[in-house]
């Protein structure tokens, strides 16, 4: 008959208004700043530069080889190659970035530089309430505000975070026992240059 | 006490009246009446806006504004600051005079008609002895408002926004006057004042309102729809369709001007429940005898708020129409429905009362409803829709195609539904 539709309609609406009150699971909205969802493992906007230990500048694994800086595609990333070199984590002498800046901007969050990476230095954030007064310089990230300690990786990405160290502590174990063999023989020359760094393909 | 109570704004006003000069009291209690009526209903705009937001929230499991002040009962003031603050534009080839006059046409034609609408016992700020029809002729002003904005725009979109309101607006007055006249064949009298008091009496604790009649009831549901409809609130929202003509007839128009739109539909759908209120469902008078010592005016606005609740409740729950099942529902179903109602109104008058009177008039009204549904149901023709172009072309494209036919068909079955559902 005309108008059983519409009925049909209001009781279904009006089951909606006084079920809302009622029942907590028909509301599906998080009130965003005090209820937040948690972020998927996947989540990703802009990169961030990855190090160990305490102090943001010794551990940084970052060795300013400047590979991200050229595959970048937006070419977002600047670079400076430090004039000296500090130990890396395998305890050699590597230089270090004396500039890293990107430019958010401009960033497209290709992920390309994480991928390219050799040193697993470079990884994705996660933070999205990145507004600023100033669109210039507020925008360009210098390297004191990328660099983010390996908990705090591990933290956002938790499996990411795991892979990359075990293959980290791998290639330590490895470089170890080779220069143990090293050592123990005495008849090969010192590790060549590439075998310094994790060269596990992703 | 309770008469104190009921009658305190009328002692107020006659207290202030007697206070000022001979000459100009008159002036003074109009000015006293009309200042009443806006503020009053300026700000029921204001408070209706956030119940809208958080009644459509709750039909739609939200919550629905929360943020500002308790609750988020401070948004229409944020809105309000909001709109006052925005930039004014006007488009550099609009005739900018109308352009301006159009909102302000708007909000004055929809505050006329409260001049005869009585709140409650004695509170009519005049008691005109046309007053329905002044109503109604006040409120047809919104349509040249209405379309004044469209034309003076030079947008395309606000102009057919503005067509479609015209013809929707035009159609729906003959229903919404036709109902209305029922209540008239019964009074007797075109005054508003007059309409209440009829209503006002009472058969043991059951009021006289007129809804409560076989002819009242289909009287009152026609007007409602029809007023939902004169007020251009979904379903019945093409005029301002905003899936598509962006705005419709206010496309062009921001900042307060667009507010005093916003205000003007408002206080329209206000002045238009209370006109229902006023016909059919007794005006100020308590629904039940023992309710009689509570003040007439809380009823009017208690009736009021059901009504508002009515329109939030029929906006959150029905999709909008298209053009030509408006058109055909206002003269398809609406019309003769309504023609049939002033029959069955006089067939009440003329028999002696009893159950006898009640079984016939609902006959005469129930069937014709039945058969006018099936006959609107089955004049919509169904048919397979083929797609010429879809379906043409080699035979790989076969499969692909009957998916299409497929989905042609449940197009075509569309309308059936929304027939069904109406």
């Amino acid at each position: 008959m005309l108008g059983e539709g519409i009925l049909k309609g209001l009781a279904e609406t009006a089951r909606n208004f006084f079920g809302s009150y009622v029942s907590k699971e028909r509301l599906t909205t998080v009130q965003f700043p005090e209820e937040r969802l948690p972020q998927a493992e996947a989540a990703r906007n802009f990169p961030f530069l990855v190090y160990d230990g305490g102090d943001w500048q010794a551990g940084l694994r970052c060795v300013a080889c400047q590979i991200c800086e050229k595959e970048c595609p937006p070419k977002c990333i600047f670079i400076e190659k430090s004039k000296d070199k500090k130990p890396d984590y395998l305890g050699k002498p590597q230089f270090f970035p004396a500039v890293f800046n990107i430019d958010v901007s401009v960033c497209m969050s290709c992920q390309i530089c994480v991928e390219v990476c050799p040193f697993d230095a470079i990884e994705m954030d996660t933070a999205f309430e990145l507004s600023t007064d100033n669109r210039f310089d507020g925008l360009l990230w210098r390297k004191a505000q990328l660099a983010k300690s390996n908990d705090y990786f591990h933290k956002i990405h938790p499996l990411g975070a795991t892979e990359v160290d075990e293959r980290l502590t791998a290639a330590k174990v490895k470089a170890e026992t080779k220069t143990k063999t090293v050592v123990d023989s005495n008849t090969s020359p010192p590790l060549p240059q590439t075998d310094s760094g994790p060269t596990a393909t992703r | 006490m309770t008469e104190t109570m009921d009658q305190i704004f009328v002692i107020l006003k006659h207290w202030l009246v007697g206070h000022s000069p001979v000459g100009v009291q008159p002036i003074v209690a109009a000015i006293l009446s009309v200042v009443a009526i806006i503020v009053v209903f300026a700000s029921l705009f204001a408070l209706t806006t956030i119940l809208e937001r958080k009644g459509l929230g709750r039909f739609q499991n939200r919550y629905g504004p929360n943020r500002v002040g308790p609750y988020g009962l401070l948004q229409p003031l944020a809105d309000g600051l909001k709109s006052l603050t925005k930039e004014d534009i006007v488009p550099h080839a609009a005739d900018k005079a109308v352009h301006l006059l159009a909102p302000l046409l708007l909000v004055v034609a929809a505050f006329l008609g409260y001049a005869v609408l009585p709140i409650g016992r004695n509170m009519v700020a005049v008691n005109l002895d046309a007053g329905v029809l002044y109503f109604f002729a006040a409120g047809s002003i919104v349509e040249l408002a209405i379309f004044m904005a469209g034309w003076s725009s030079r947008n395309k979109y606000s102009l057919l926004g503005a067509m479609r309101a015209i013809a929707q607006m035009i159609s729906y007055e003959i229903p919404l006057i036709l109902s209305a006249i029922v209540v008239i064949m019964t009074v007797g009298s075109l005054s508003t004042v007059a309409i209440v008091e009829r209503q006002a009496g009472y058969t043991g604790i059951w009021p006289h309102w007129f809804v409560f009649t076989p002819w009242g009831f289909a009287g009152f549901v026609l007007f409602m729809i029809a007023a939902t409809a004169e007020s251009n609130r979904s379903p019945f929202d093409l005029p301002e369709g905003e899936s598509e003509i962006i705005a419709g007839y206010y496309i062009e128009y921001s900042g307060f001007k667009f507010a005093l739109f916003f205000l003007g539909e408002y206080i329209g759908m206000f002045a238009i429940s209370g006109l229902a209120i006023t016909l059919f469902l007794g005006g100020w008078s308590a629904p039940f005898y023992f309710l009689n010592w509570i003040p007439s005016y809380l009823w009017f606005f208690a009736k009021l708020f059901a009504l508002i609740a009515m329109f939030i409740w029929v906006r959150s729950t029905l999709p909008r129409l298209r053009m030509d099942q408006l058109m055909n529902f206002a003269w398809k179903f609406m019309l003769p429905m309504a023609l049939l109602n002033l029959v069955t109104a006089g067939v009440w008058r003329f028999m002696p009362p009893g159950p006898l009177r009640w079984l016939v008039c609902a006959i005469l009204l129930v069937v014709p409803y039945i058969l006018l549904g099936r006959g609107l149901m089955r004049s919509n023709k169904l048919e397979k829709r083929i797609y010429r172009f879809a379906e043409e072309g080699c035979t790989d494209r076969l499969t692909m195609s009957h998916g299409v036919k497929e989905h042609g068909f449940a197009a075509g079955r569309a309308p059936t539904d929304e027939y069904n559902a109406k």
